[in-house]
Order: structure tokens, then C-alpha cells, then sequence
């Protein structure tokens, strides 16, 4: 190898592995915060990172890192408007962020105590299932997945999560309090929601089961 | 820790990415761009192709003018009656299976399909949606004489040829449940429906020429920033986290077949300016037809027609609008084609 390149590389190599050596892992960032400046993760997503559906607390635990790791980006930037998460997300570094990433999307989702699907609205259903083609609205479902289990890194699961969460999360791409997400493709859709078609699609994402027999078997 | 680390590192990330801009450069300059040659086979020779021949019922229904929701003259499509309204009794129940086959064709037709896909996949909203080849509006236009097998086909012989080719499988035998339960659907959608009359919305719309030839490589562009987000960087789709095939393959192996209506560069251009990306159609004209040669200039199940010769099957069955049988990268389409139908129904998750 060209001598000046290998001194490069190797110069590289010391001065990332210091920095790597003095930076709180993924997990210790959730579990302990950083010091004053930000509190431990688990405070208020739960120690097994399954979130608090009742104060809308979101779950975090098997959620795609690139996703978690783009949230944790524009709470910093302001992009996405949220006073709790924002300081929180500036007094983490870049890497502390995708560690911190890393660490939630690879913890097990939580068992759920199954929610009663019963009173689950109509329109809800019909809207999650079946979208409203005459506005263009595709199905919920189309992009994450069946009953809201998630497609890949780049299409949360919705299934089992917050309620009220899920609302407030719409309503946010409806008054852009929130970055419309790869190719902008919420912001189109919630231009396409009403006020009154939040709280029933919330409504039934928050009673599917967020665990699948099946998960994993196709990575 | 010293304050000339984080300095150091600095320089050190400036130099690796000078580096990789570089290399960058010299990997753009070299990438090779397939395009097509030009319009190959210049026109259709009657009755050498799966073009219609002239005053026949079309393959390609949509006139470009009267077709979509949108049309000039205000004229609404049809609306098919509502999900809830489906009687209770012995004809519904049949006319929902018929919807289940439609929009879980693996589930409930698994022996007869041959790759991933779902019918729905390309007649969204469970074959409702105008300008998206929707039921309604196909139901009251059979029989017809049909260029692609040249004879007068009935729907359920019109159904078979979606089993054979977009869904790389084996068609139903008439008589069968599967077919019986397409049809009942496709009538009760086109419930109240005139018999014998183009229905705007049928169909595709109908793209005009593109100004420029479709372009492979401007293709890839289109398909990595629009596309790949849903149908992956290689093209074959996403599965849910419960195995369920989530965004269907474009190409290869689970994908439709060299004989299917989308692998023609014109139909699959159609489909996708109206339809693609899923609900956000923002797409120029030229950039879906960019798009549509990109996706079709990759290998994909076998011609269930092919005679044996790449060259005989391209010039018997493939008019101006196939890449079957071109070069691209090297790779002469066609011949690498996996058979036809072979390929087993979707693994169990
Ligand atoms: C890969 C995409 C694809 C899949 C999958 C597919 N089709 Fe099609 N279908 C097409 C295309 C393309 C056409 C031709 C439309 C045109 O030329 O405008 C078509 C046409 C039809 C027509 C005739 C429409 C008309 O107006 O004359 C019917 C009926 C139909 N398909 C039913 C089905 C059924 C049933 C299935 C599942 C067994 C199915 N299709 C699967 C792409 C597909
Ligand atoms: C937001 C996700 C998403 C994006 C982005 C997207 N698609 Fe699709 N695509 C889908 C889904 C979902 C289906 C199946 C539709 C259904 O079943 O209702 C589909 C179906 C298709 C089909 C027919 C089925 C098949 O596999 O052949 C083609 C062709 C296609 N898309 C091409 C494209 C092209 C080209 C682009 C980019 C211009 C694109 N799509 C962008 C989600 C997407």
C-alpha cells in the first residue's frame, strides 16, 4: 500500500478508536441519560423501551435505527417540533444518536397485553385496510405492512403503539410540525386526512399486537 | 483528551473524502449506459406481435382523451358499489371470494401463481381504482378478439391470460372456483355498468411518445430516488415484519413473466405515471417512460411462448415496445430467463 495512504488510514484509525473509547454506548445513553444535560431514555419510554401508550409516550424497541436516528436529527434541528425531545436530542453527538439507534431498534418488542378490537371504529378500519382511493389515499397498510407490523428500516411499525401518539403524530404532518418523512410521503398523506379520521386510525393501530410470530424469519 | 485529536481527525476525514470524491468522479465517468437500440424492431408487422391489430377490442383499452377521472369534459368514471353492499347470501359469498382471490391471490389461488405477486398489485384498490386497469370497466368488454392469442377470448379465457403471464403460473381450468369467483366479482362491480362501452378510467391512460428515446441510465435515476425506497435497491420488493410480501418485485425470478402486458415499455410506463410511486404520482411523462425501460431491461421469469430461440420468440411475439431479446450491460434479455411458471409459490413465511 502507498506509504502516505497507509499513514492516513492508520492515523484514522487511532483517532476514531479514542473518540469511540470515551463515548457512552447506545445503552448507556437509555439507561442513564447524559449526565444534566439529558435524561435517561427509558425515564419515559420504559425500561424495556416499550413507551407509556396511556401518556403517549412512544415505543422505541424494535424500531428501524435509520428511522429513530432521522427522528432524533430533526427534534435537534427543530425540523421535528417537540420541547421534550429537543434538548435531549442536542446534548447527544451524531454518534451518540445512531448508537442510541442501534440500541432501540435491537431490543425485542415487548409482549402486549391484547387491547379489545371490538370498538374499534368503522372508519377506522376502512381507512387502515382499504385507504380512500377517490382523495389517492392508499391503505395504512400497504406501506406498514398487515395490521401495522412494520416493512423494513424505513416504514415503522404502528401496531400496539400510543394512541394518542399516533394522533398527535398526524396532526403534526397536518400543521408541518413534523418533516414529511423519505419522499415526503406523509406529509402527502396526512394533506389527505381530515381532523375527524385521526382518532379512528389511531384508534386501531393502537389495538393490533405490535409481536409477530413471524418476525425475523425474513431478514 | 488532547485538544489535537479532534483536530487530527478532521484533517484525516478531509483527505479520506477528497479521496472517495475522486473516486466517485472516476466511477461516473466509466459507468456504461445502456440505452435501447432505438426502436429495434421499427414496427409491429400485423399479427407478428402482441399488438392488437386495427378494429379489434384492445389490449390497451384506454383512449388517451376520454380515459380518467379527470377527463376534459368533466365526465366522472363509474363508481362500483361500495364494499358494505355486497348481499348476504350465496352470490356474496362468492363475490367475496372473488375479492380475496383478486387482492390475496397467494393465499387463495397459491396453485396457480408462480411468482409474488397479487392481481391487485396492478389493478389497485382491489380492482376499483380508474386508470388502473379497474374490473368495471373491463367486465362489459368481453368477448373480444384478443391480437395477442388471435381469437375471440371470453373474460375467463382473458382472466387465464393474467394467470400465464403477469402472474407467471398456471391458469385455472375453466370451470374452475377460482375463475367462477373472478368473474362474480368483476360483475357485481360493474353492477349498473352499460355492456359494449369503453368506460373512461378503463385501462391504463394512454402516454403520448416520449421527446426523448427512454433511457436506461436516466431510468436508474428515476428508480433510486422514487422507487427504491418501497421496492428495494435491487428491484425485489419488501416483505412485512410478519413475512407478508409487502412491495412486490419489479425483475427477476418472482416477478411477471416476458409474456406479461407490464414487461412492454409503453403499458408499464402507462401504469406507473397514473399509479407510481403509490400515492404520490408526481412523475413527469418522460420520466416514467425512463423508468419503465430501466425496469424492464432486467432479467424476469421465461415467455411461456418461447419457441427455444431468444431471436424467433422476440420476433414472433415481441413488437417495439419489448426489450426482450436487446443487449443491455452485456446481458442479451431473454437469455437467462428462468423458465416459465416453474417457480413454486411463495415460500411459506
Ligand atoms: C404485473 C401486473 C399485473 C398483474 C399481477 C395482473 N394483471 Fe391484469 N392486467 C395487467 C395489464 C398490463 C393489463 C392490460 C391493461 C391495458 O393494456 O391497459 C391487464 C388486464 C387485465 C384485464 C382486462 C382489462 C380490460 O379492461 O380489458 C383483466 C380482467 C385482468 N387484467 C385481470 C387480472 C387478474 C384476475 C389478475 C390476477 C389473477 C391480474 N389481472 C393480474 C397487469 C397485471
Ligand atoms: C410508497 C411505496 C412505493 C413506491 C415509492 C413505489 N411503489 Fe410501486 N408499488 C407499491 C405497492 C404497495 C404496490 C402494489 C400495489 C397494490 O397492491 O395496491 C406497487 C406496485 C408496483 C408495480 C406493479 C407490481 C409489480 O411488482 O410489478 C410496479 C410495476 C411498480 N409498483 C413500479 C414502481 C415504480 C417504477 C416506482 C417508482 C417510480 C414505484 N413503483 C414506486 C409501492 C410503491
Amino acid at each position: 500500500m502507498h506509504g502516505f495512504t497507509h499513514w492516513l488510514l492508520t492515523a484514522a484509525m487511532i483517532a476514531t478508536g479514542s473518540a469511540a473509547a470515551a463515548q457512552p454506548s447506545g445503552q448507556t445513553i437509555a439507561n442513564e441519560g447524559l449526565g444534566s444535560d439529558a435524561a435517561p431514555c427509558t425515564s419515559c419510554h420504559g425500561a424495556d423501551g416499550g413507551g407509556n401508550p396511556a401518556a403517549g409516550f412512544p415505543r422505541l424497541a424494535g424500531i428501524g435505527a435509520p428511522y429513530l436516528a432521522d427522528q432524533l436529527d430533526a427534534f435537534a434541528s427543530g425540523a421535528r417540533d417537540n420541547a421534550v425531545m429537543k434538548p435531549i436530542a442536542q446534548a447527544l453527538s451524531d454518534d451518540q444518536r445512531r448508537a442510541v439507534a442501534e440500541y432501540y431498534s435491537g431490543l425485542p418488542v415487548p409482549e402486549q397485553d391484547s387491547t379489545d378490537t371490538d370498538d374499534i371504529p368503522a372508519a377506522g378500519v376502512e381507512l387502515a385496510e382499504h385507504g380512500r382511493w377517490s382523495d389517492g389515499l392508499p391503505a395504512c397498510v400497504q406501506c406498514h405492512g398487515p395490521a401495522g407490523v412494520g416493512v423494513g428500516e424505513r416504514f415503522p411499525p404502528l401496531a400496539g403503539q400510543s394512541a394518542t401518539y399516533i394522533e398527535n403524530q398526524l396532526r403534526a404532518w397536518r400543521n408541518g410540525k413534523r418533516p414529511g418523512g423519505p419522499m415526503g410521503l406523509m406529509a402527502g398523506v396526512a394533506a389527505k386526512l381530515e381532523e375527524a379520521d385521526l382518532a379512528p386510525v389511531a384508534r386501531y393501530f393502537a389495538a393490533q399486537s405490535p409481536t409477530t410470530d413471524e418476525a425475523d424469519d425474513h431478514e | 483528551m488532547s485538544s489535537r485529536i479532534p483536530l487530527l481527525t478532521v484533517a484525516v476525514s478531509f483527505f479520506l473524502l477528497a479521496g472517495v470524491l475522486v473516486w466517485i468522479a472516476t466511477q461516473e465517468r466509466g459507468r456504461p449506459s445502456p440505452e435501447p437500440r432505438a426502436t429495434a424492431q421499427a414496427s409491429d408487422a400485423p399479427g407478428t406481435s402482441d399488438e392488437r391489430p386495427a378494429g379489434s377490442a384492445p389490449d390497451e383499452p384506454a383512449s388517451t382523451t376520454s380515459a380518467g377521472p379527470t377527463a376534459d369534459d368533466g365526465s366522472q368514471p363509474f363508481t362500483p358499489p361500495p364494499r358494505d353492499a355486497l348481499p348476504d347470501d350465496e352470490f356474496g359469498a362468492m363475490v367475496r371470494k372473488g375479492e380475496q382471490v383478486f387482492t390475496n391471490t397467494q393465499e387463495h389461488a397459491g396453485q396457480f401463481v408462480g411468482n409474488d405477486l397479487q392481481c391487485a398489485n396492478c389493478h389497485l384498490d382491489a380492482g376499483r381504482l380508474a386508470d388502473s386497469a379497474p374490473l368495471w370497466a373491463a367486465w362489459g368488454e368481453y368477448p373480444a378478439f384478443r391480437g395477442k392469442n388471435k381469437h375471440v377470448n371470453d373474460f375467463a379465457e382473458r382472466i387465464q391470460g393474467c394467470f400465464r403471464y403477469s402472474m407467471n403460473g398456471t391458469p385455472p381450468p375453466r370451470g374452475h372456483d377460482v375463475l367462477l369467483a373472478l368473474q362474480a366479482y368483476s360483475y357485481w362491480l360493474a353492477s349498473g355498468a352499460p355492456v359494449g362501452e369503453s368506460l373512461p378510467g378503463r385501462g391504463y391512460p394512454e402516454l403520448d411518445e416520449p421527446e426523448q428515446s427512454p433511457s436506461y441510465a436516466r431510468g436508474q435515476d428515476v428508480f433510486e430516488s422514487h422507487c427504491a425506497l418501497c421496492h428495494g435497491d435491487d428491484g425485489q420488493g419488501q416483505r412485512a415484519a410478519d413475512g407478508e410480501i409487502a412491495f412486490p418485485p419489479l425483475w427477476g425470478l418472482r416477478s411477471y413473466n416476458w409474456g406479461a402486458g407490464m414487461h412492454r415499455v409503453n403499458t408499464a410506463a402507462a401504469f406507473i405515471k397514473a399509479n407510481m410511486p403509490l400515492g404520490a404520482t408526481t412523475l413527469s411523462d418522460q420520466q416514467a417512460w425512463d423508468v419503465a425501460r430501466f425496469i424492464n431491461s432486467h432479467e424476469r421469469p421465461q415467455d411461456p411462448r418461447f419457441t427455444g430461440s431468444v431471436e424467433e420468440t422476440a420476433e414472433r411475439f415481441h413488437g417495439q415496445y419489448s426489450t426482450y431479446g436487446q443487449t443491455v450491460d452485456g446481458r442479451r434479455l431473454g437469455a437467462n430467463a428462468p423458465p416459465a411458471g416453474t417457480a413454486p409459490a411463495s415460500p411459506s413465511p
